[in-house]
């Protein structure tokens, strides 16, 4: 999807609400549609794209609306200034909330929500210097050059130009180094962990944009009510804009303009024949709307959208002849990695007691053990995934004991896991890019102003040069998820080699790979190998194994009981118990 | 403060604190079990409240049409995914019972039957509206994520919310004292009614108690919140069993709506509030303990009780903000990397 639509739907913001004919009424439900579509979009990066569920985006409107009242009718401060500070109210707000509830599991975020708009909402209603609950009114308008911007057609235009910039902006930051990110946060969030990805940052960027866009819609939302009191920023209207992500299609950007232009026109279509119908008046609009988003759930999960487009893929040219990513410059070690008296208990239960060993750059490693020897467990200590009891770990000479699972990404880990985490939703490409994370600097704000593209066009080449090292350069294109099993690990080697490593670690690469793919495989990794990168390998596939690595340790009850060369290996009567149960 | 007041607010917060207390139990039992988080148990708490005080005045409640069209409307439901297996037991379960219950409403209603009476009555009209609920918008959802459930649980209390304000109007009404009675300790009042809720909520929680330990029910509901797949390999049915604590849930909230109902005017929405403080305790206990949740759910009543007093104005806002120290708690404890899906 490129921009491209953008400029004539521009134009038609400044030329439709003036087509003779057209009644101001329709204008004015546009106008909320726009606004609403602002919040939504928000909605869909925070909800639909990262995973957070949030009842509460109204009382963000809330702050952004708020501020710019009092600044414009306490302190005179014209409208215009009152734009960044609803903006920054809101965004403060969302980053002091987030502080406390983004690490939470998902449905007690969902919780939380619900619980701190309903205190918003009073505390709205019960502040002196808010107006409580009659609110603030006689808010001025907008001015543009002496120009009052009270006629709603103006306003038309002024929201439809917000809602281009917004849904341009948004597909920006989606399409970026840390729009991936975003996009890795539902169910892949432990992959992009592994990539370098800052997970606590990721999802605190994607709340602070969601209450930006909602800072923004509060600001326009006032100068254009010229009155504000607690009712729209309430619980109510919170999960109404939900309702219009989840009908539109929670997932994608057009699916907000699609849910708000539903709910909003069904809204005013049944405030109107509702009382006429029931013979008595009250918001018995919700009715329809409880029923609708149940119904919406059970039929309709991923929302409208994706039932109106057949998803086309637009596969876009890379420019493959970007100038290459910086390589690691890396710490002259005799030792890749140094693991010693390595120790993990779970409770009273110790699945690694003792393990120690060493990895030269250039040597392929594997880590042997019958199943519950602790081969998955060391691995999670290796990458941060679990961080060790005791023990200590040495990563090109230096101390990394005991670090986060990015943090040892950014030393120079990169890994595949066992079960494959590839990020749904997204290309084998993107997926291999989002590997390339810490090679990017681009900051959000970058990318939204699209200065990342000659960034993004070195990440896109490096992961297109692995994916081609990989033996997979014809599949970039596709979903990633749509790929066979034994290619999407494959992938997960490309991506971790995009990191531009120093030590490769795979969790049973071989794991549903065919023959003549085990064989590609492993000429793969000798390569890799022979090219200096230090490479540790779990794996059942004893063939496999013993064919490829140049050393082996063995594993049994979390302690290491063999090592050496493969054929010494064969031979040694501890290893030959652990894995047949000794000679009877 | 003299002490007079401090143990007025104290009785009062224990008061409420009992309620919120049986509503957070049905809310760690419904999640435990079916995973949904049942937003809806406060519009249970309102219905329960004005049919009561609607029996009491002699007038058939209208919450009769509710308890049909829901009956009828899980019935079609069922039906439709089921095609026509157990129909008669679903159609005794949705239809025979509420016109049942809608039969010997119409027939005592009139005749004043006393608050025993009525008490039973408007339990007997609100407690099945949660297993229809279960049937109607769950129950297709089972295998849905915990945050899709919310979300639809969130749908539900709107629609249940709206219909609340079509039937009983936008008015508010009062359910007679189950007693007159004032006791004095010392120069304390305790309201016999007082009594009355802090009595029927510790029976219904010793219940709860037998029922999941001593019974083979309750050890089945048990085994489903622990393993959903593990029950139904050992030939547990878990839809039967969201069904059961549908019902549970449903009990007790009607029972906790009929025992607020004297203590204070009750509006169609005013079980929500309610209920969300239900929440916060049963957030507070990680929707899994149940004496942290009963714990927690007596601080709430003291906090609000309090705080009414202090700063009256200001008291949803605290009460709501109790939560977010337990949250802040929360989250340190909960410092691992885990795919959510």
């Amino acid at each position: 999807m490129t921009l491209r639509w953008a400029i004539p739907a521009l134009a038609l913001c400044v030329v439709l609400p003036w087509l003779p004919g057209l009644p101001l009424f329709w204008v004015t439900l546009a106008n909320l549609i726009g606004i609403s579509a602002i919040v939504v979009t928000g909605l869909v990066v925070l909800t639909g794209i990262g995973g957070m569920t949030s009842f509460a985006q109204a009382s963000f409107l809330g702050f952004g609306a708020y501020t710019t009242a009092i600044l414009s009718t306490r302190y005179g401060l014209n409208p215009w200034l009152g734009l960044p500070a609803a903006m920054a109210a809101a965004g403060l707000a969302a980053a002091a909330i987030g502080a406390i509830t983004l690490r939470l599991k998902a449905h007690y975020l969902a919780l939380g929500t619900i619980a701190w708009s309903v205190s918003l909402f009073f505390l709205f209603g019960n502040l002196d210097i808010l107006g409580r609950n009659d609110g603030i009114s006689a808010i001025p308008p907008l001015t543009i050059a002496g120009f009052r911007l009270v006629d709603v057609r103006l306003s038309a235009t002024l929201i439809g130009v917000s809602v281009v910039g917004v849904i341009a902006a948004t597909h920006n930051l989606l399409d970026s180094r840390w729009g991936r990110a975003i996009r890795a946060l539902r169910g892949g969030a432990m992959a992009a962990a592994s990539c370098g990805v800052d997970i606590a940052r990721a999802r605190m960027l994607a709340f602070v944009y969601a209450a930006l866009l909602a800072g923004l819609a509060g600001w326009l939302f006032a100068h254009l009510q010229r009155a504000v009191n607690p009712t729209p920023f309430g619980l109510y209207a919170g999960i109404q804009y939900l309702l219009m992500a989840v009908v539109g299609g929670a997932a994608y950007l057009p699916g907000a303009l699609l849910g708000s232009a539903l709910v909003v026109i069904v809204n005013d279509r049944l405030q109107d024949w509702l009382p006429k119908l029931l013979g008595t008046s009250g918001n018995f609009e919700i009715i329809a709307f409880g029923l609708l988003l149940v119904l919406v759930l059970q039929v309709a999960p991923e929302g409208l959208w994706p039932h109106i487009t057949r998803r086309r893929r637009h596969t876009h040219p890379r420019p493959i002849a970007a100038m290459a990513l910086p390589k690691r410059v890396a710490a002259q070690a005799n030792r890749a990695f140094e693991v010693a008296n390595l120790r993990r208990n779970f409770g009273g239960l110790v699945a690694v007691a003792d393990l120690s060993f060493t990895l030269a750059p250039g040597e392929l490693l594997a880590l042997i053990g019958p199943n519950g020897a602790g081969k998955s467990t060391s691995f999670n200590l290796l990458t941060g995934v679990t961080r060790p009891s005791a023990g200590t770990v040495h990563l090109m000479g230096r101390d990394v004991t005991g670090l986060s699972a990015p943090a040892m990404a950014e030393g120079g880990v990169a890994r595949s896991f066992q079960h494959v985490k590839l990020v749904a939703g997204m290309s084998v490409i993107e997926n291999v890019a989002l590997g390339a994370h810490l090679r990017g600097h681009a900051s959000p704000l970058r990318s939204i102003l699209r200065l990342d593209r000659a960034e993004e066009a070195r990440q896109f080449a490096e992961a297109a040069t692995q994916l081609a090292h990989v033996g997979l350069g014809d599949l970039a294109d596709r979903p990633a998820t749509s790929l066979a099993l034994g290619q999407q690990r494959i992938v997960e080697i490309a991506r971790a080699l995009a990191a531009d490593p120093a030590v490769l670690l795979l969790d049973e690469p071989a794991a549903g790979l065919r023959h003549a793919e085990k064989q590609v495989l492993a000429a793969l990794l000798r390569r890799l190998a022979a090219s200096g990168m230090a490479i540790l390998l779990v794996e059942h596939d004893m063939d496999f194994v013993m064919n490829l690595a140049d050393r082996l340790v063995v594993m049994d009850f979390g302690t290491v009981i063999a090592e050496g060369p493969p054929e010494q290996i064969r031979q040694n009567p501890a290893v030959i118990e652990a894995y047949l149960g000794g000679v009877a | 403060m003299d002490q007079s007041i401090f143990l007025i607010l104290l009785q009062d917060g224990v008061v409420n604190g009992a309620i919120y207390a049986l509503l957070a139990l049905c809310l760690v039992m419904v999640f435990a079990v079916t995973r949904v988080i049942l937003i809806p148990q406060g519009e249970l708490v309102s219905f329960a409240a004005l049919t009561y005080a609607t029996l009491d005045t002699g007038h058939v409640p209208a919450s009769l049409y509710l308890l049909g069209g829901l009956g009828g409307a899980a019935f079609l439901r069922a039906a439709w995914a089921k095609r026509g297996t157990a129909l008669l037991w679903l159609a005794v379960e949705t239809l025979v019972l509420p016109a049942g219950i809608a039969g010997v409403t119409v027939w005592l209603a009139p005749q004043k039957p006393g608050v025993a009476v009525e008490v039973l009555l408007a339990l007997a009209i609100t407690a099945p509206l949660a297993p229809y609920l279960y049937r109607l918008a769950f129950q297709p959802l089972a295998n849905a994520s915990v945050l899709v459930l919310l979300v639809a649980s969130v749908g539900a209390h709107l629609a249940l919310g709206g219909l609340g304000l079509l039937i009983f109007g936008p008015e508010g009404s009062r359910g007679p004292g189950f007693s007159t009675a004032m006791l004095s300790l010392g120069d304390q009042v305790v309201p016999g009614q007082s009594l009355w809720i802090l009595g029927l909520t510790l029976t219904a929680m010793a219940g709860l108690y037998l029922f999941f330990e001593f019974t083979l029910l309750g050890t089945a509901l048990r085994a489903v919140a622990v393993n959903r797949l593990g029950a139904r390999l050992v030939g547990i049915r878990t839809e039967q069993a969201g069904l059961i604590a549908f019902t549970l849930a449903g009990i007790l909230g009607a029972l906790s709506g009929v025992l607020v109902a004297p203590l204070t005017t009750i509006y169609y929405d005013s079980g929500f509030l309610i209920g969300l403080k239900g929440f916060v305790a049963a957030i507070v206990g990680g929707l899994a303990s149940y004496p942290l949740a009963v714990l927690a759910a007596l601080v709430v009543g003291l906090v609000e009780s309090f705080s009414a007093f202090w700063a009256s104005a200001f008291k949803e806002v605290i009460v709501f903000t109790v939560i977010i120290p337990v949250l802040l708690w929360r989250s340190w404890r909960h410092q691992d990397l885990e795919d959510e899906e």
